[in-house]
């Protein structure tokens, strides 16, 4: 820091420096001296390249959840037209389209929406510690 | 099939939707009240309210009705129901809610600054909010001639009177309560019989349901026909009863069905003998009960286009639908939107699980409504028929009070949304009067559509109004939420691109007989097309028109997508141009 430190009181010692120095007001400022939250709002260029940061993360994670999940489900369809004999093939009991369509998918979509707003709200988390930094 | 017990559900179910609402009136006082629950709402009843609003009449019968006619292709549409809300969830929820809109019009407004592109989105959500009614009062007026016989109208108006009384009365606070309280009445609905259904179906002997023959008819089966009605016996029959085959009229004490089609008369009487193939109506495929379970199994031209078709428009639709929206308004901020639409998931997986067992045994217990075309009735009819006595009336009279409350909270919830894009954007009318005045013309405009309409399956038709809302509100919401690059004449562009081709397509589905056609599944299974169409034109015109991009657009990114509790200027719930 820049104050000295207050000299110690009963027992002083003669050959102790004693550095003096005064604020420095002069000299260009340090790089950060807004906060994140500042620069957003003053619409600076770091301001947007926090913004743009934020939302490409959440544009890529939003869209690769729901391409693994489309994905994976829009498969099916023409899985089963170019393969028809999968679709007699049985899994406990049930033909193979009504157990995926029925049983398999309802909860892997239950899963990918817990793993995004897992996600979403880490990747939130993270861009307030980084606008709030001082 | 004519039941007390069932009349009184379907009463009780209306009386209790019009208490809860009285009740609300008595809490909801100011206009925010009215719009948006003075946005107290829990996670949880919120998550309640929008099953419970979601769950419609194609839900609640479409669905197995669709499954039990045309077989596994169609449980694209639970599938889709649902995985359109992880695309919601994933794409539009946190934002939708951070941009403090109300309505799509409002969300249209605040990104692009724009009474032009508001005004387009009104107009979508308008004809999307009717086209999506249609189906729910056809749902009710099938229901009511199932359960009582009366005329089909009847139940459409019953709906109408109950939801636009409750909806002028109470507004959206006591419509929370009412959604929320329906999610899991319906659910009780559904799930309840259906496991007495299954234990009855496994005392029988559990026949399999996919032996490789026609579905027969279990006793002698006495059939009324309540249209002209096309059929294809798979085999000669010798039935009796009163009515008019191929033209000709028939009294004696029995009559040869050839195999082949013919033509039934309406009011046609006719009772089938016990182990015959049940004959089908002609525009469904000839299927054993083994070829019906497979893929591809409806006999539609261009299956594998029909099944991408549907999946696009229920994958993208759901976001679109005008009381959709409205619900992620009463949650406190976009992490709460992020839970509550999660929950939606979990509520919805629950629920679709059920319809599907409906589906499968309805091909055992009442393959007669192949033959009659009333295959949405399914649901309602397999409790009384499959178990004798006062149990199997109680058990149907539930799944008939489940089937009233779907129609009865979709509407409300499309009422209501409605009336606020018509109390602000049409009719101009501000305060509580406005509201009401708005709610009644929400209200009447799809019962007089209802006596225009043919006969469609209602999951069908409201796989229409998702068809729409996927090629024209959902790019606006995509695009404008991930994009900076959109401009207003892109947006307006892009959403008459997408929108007026699928609305279009949909009227014409609905209101001609479009017959075998090859075109047929181009128009009723629009999305495959327009989809891309609106995306593209919103997309190019918009880097055509780079210039016109809406002044403060990076504001507006920052409201849309930051956290609120940082203390940016615009995001928050503390923001100027939120509603007081």
């Amino acid at each position: 820091m820049t104050t000295p430190p207050p000299p110690k009181g009963p027992e002083p010692k003669p050959t102790q420096r004693v550095v003096v120095t005064s604020p420095r007001t002069r000299a260009p400022r340090a790089r950060r001296p807004y906060s994140g939250t500042r620069e957003i709002n003053e619409q600076s260029e770091l301001g947007a390249v926090y913004m743009r940061t934020l939302i490409r993360a959440q544009r890529r994670l939003g869209l690769s959840v729901c391409l693994v999940a489309g994905g994976a489900l829009g498969l099916l369809p023409l899985l089963f037209s170019i393969e028809p004999e999968l679709g007699k093939s049985r899994i406990l009991g049930l033909g193979l389209p009504w157990f995926l369509l029925c049983v398999v998918t309802f909860p892997m979509l239950l899963l990918a929406g817990w793993f995004y707003v897992r996600q979403a709200e880490r990747s939130e988390r993270e861009f307030a510690e980084l606008v709030e930094r001082p | 099939m004519t039941s007390g017990y069932a009349i009184v559900a379907v009463l009780v179910v209306a009386l209790g939707t019009i208490l809860v609402g009285t009740y609300g009136l008595r809490v909801s006082r100011t206009t925010s009240d009215f719009y948006v629950a003075s946005r107290t709402v829990s996670p949880w009843w919120n998550a309640s309210a929008i099953g419970g609003e979601y769950l419609s009449a194609a839900s609640f019968v479409g669905i197995a009705g669709l499954i039990f006619a045309y077989g596994p292709d169609m449980l694209w549409f639970p599938v889709g129901y649902t995985a359109g809300y992880l695309v919601l969830l994933t794409m539009v929820a946190a934002p939708l809610r951070r941009s403090g809109a109300y309505t799509l019009p409002d969300f249209a407004e605040a990104r692009f600054r724009s009474r032009g592109v508001r005004a387009v989105a009104s107009i979508l959500a308008l004809a999307i909010g009717w086209l999506y009614l249609l189906p729910q009062l056809e749902g009710a007026g099938l229901t009511l001639n199932t359960v009582t016989g009366a005329p089909d109208w009847v139940g459409a108006l019953i709906v109408t009177v109950v939801v636009t009384a409750n909806v002028m009365s109470g507004g959206m606070r006591s419509i929370t309560f009412v959604q929320a309280f329906q999610y899991w009445f319906k659910l009780t609905a559904i799930t309840v019989p259906i496991v007495f259904l299954i234990a009855v179906w496994q005392v029988h002997g559990a026949d399999s349901l996919t032996t490789p023959e026609y579905p027969a008819f279990r006793q002698d089966t006495e059939v009324t026909f309540p249209h002209d009605t096309m059929i294809h016996a798979e085999e000669p029959l010798y039935i009796k009863g009163i009515g008019e085959i191929d033209g000709k009229y028939v009294n004696t004490v029995g009559h040869g069905l050839t195999a082949g089609y013919h033509r039934i008369g309406q009011g046609s009487e006719f009772v089938f003998p016990k182990g015959g193939a049940v004959p089908h109506v002609s525009t469904m495929a000839h299927n054993t009960n083994a070829s019906w379970a497979l893929p591809e199994s409806s006999g539609q031209q261009f299956p594998l286009y029909g099944v991408y078709s549907l999946i696009i428009a229920t994958f993208l639709g759901t976001m679109g639908l005008p009381h959709v929206i409205v619900r992620f308004y009463t949650n406190p901020n976009g992490t709460a939107a992020r839970r509550t639409t999660l929950i939606v998931l979990g509520l919805l997986t629950v629920f679709y699980w059920m319809p599907p067992m409906y589906g499968a045994l309805g091909r055992l217990y009442t393959p007669e409504l192949l033959m009659t075309g009333q295959t949405d009735a399914v649901v309602l009819v397999l409790p009384t028929r499959m178990i004798d006595g006062i149990g199997g009336q109680l058990l149907g009279a539930l799944v008939a009070g489940g089937a009233f409350a779907a129609f009865l909270s979709t509407s409300s919830g499309l009422v209501v949304s409605l009336a606020g894009v018509l109390s602000q954007d049409v009719l101009r009318l501000g305060g509580v009067r406005g509201f009401r005045i708005s709610a009644m013309l929400a209200g009447i405009v799809p019962l007089a559509m209802t006596f225009v309409a043919t006969g469609m399956p209602v999951a069908d038709m409201v796989g229409l109004a998702f068809a729409v809302a996927a090629s024209s509100l959902c790019p606006l919401l995509m695009l404008g939420i991930w994009s900076t690059r959109i401009t207003k004449v892109g947006a307006i562009a892009g959403m008459l691109a997408g929108g007026v081709p699928a609305l279009t397509a949909g009227l014409v589905t609905m209101l001609t007989d479009t017959g075998n056609a090859w075109y047929e599944v181009l128009l009723s299974r629009p999305a495959a097309w327009t989809v891309p169409l609106g995306f593209t034109v919103m997309y190019v015109v918009s880097l055509l028109t780079q210039r016109h991009v809406p002044p403060g657009v990076q504001q507006t990114m920052v409201k849309l997508h930051a956290p609120e509790n940082l203390g940016l200027d615009g995001s928050g719930s503390s923001s100027a141009d939120e509603r007081s």
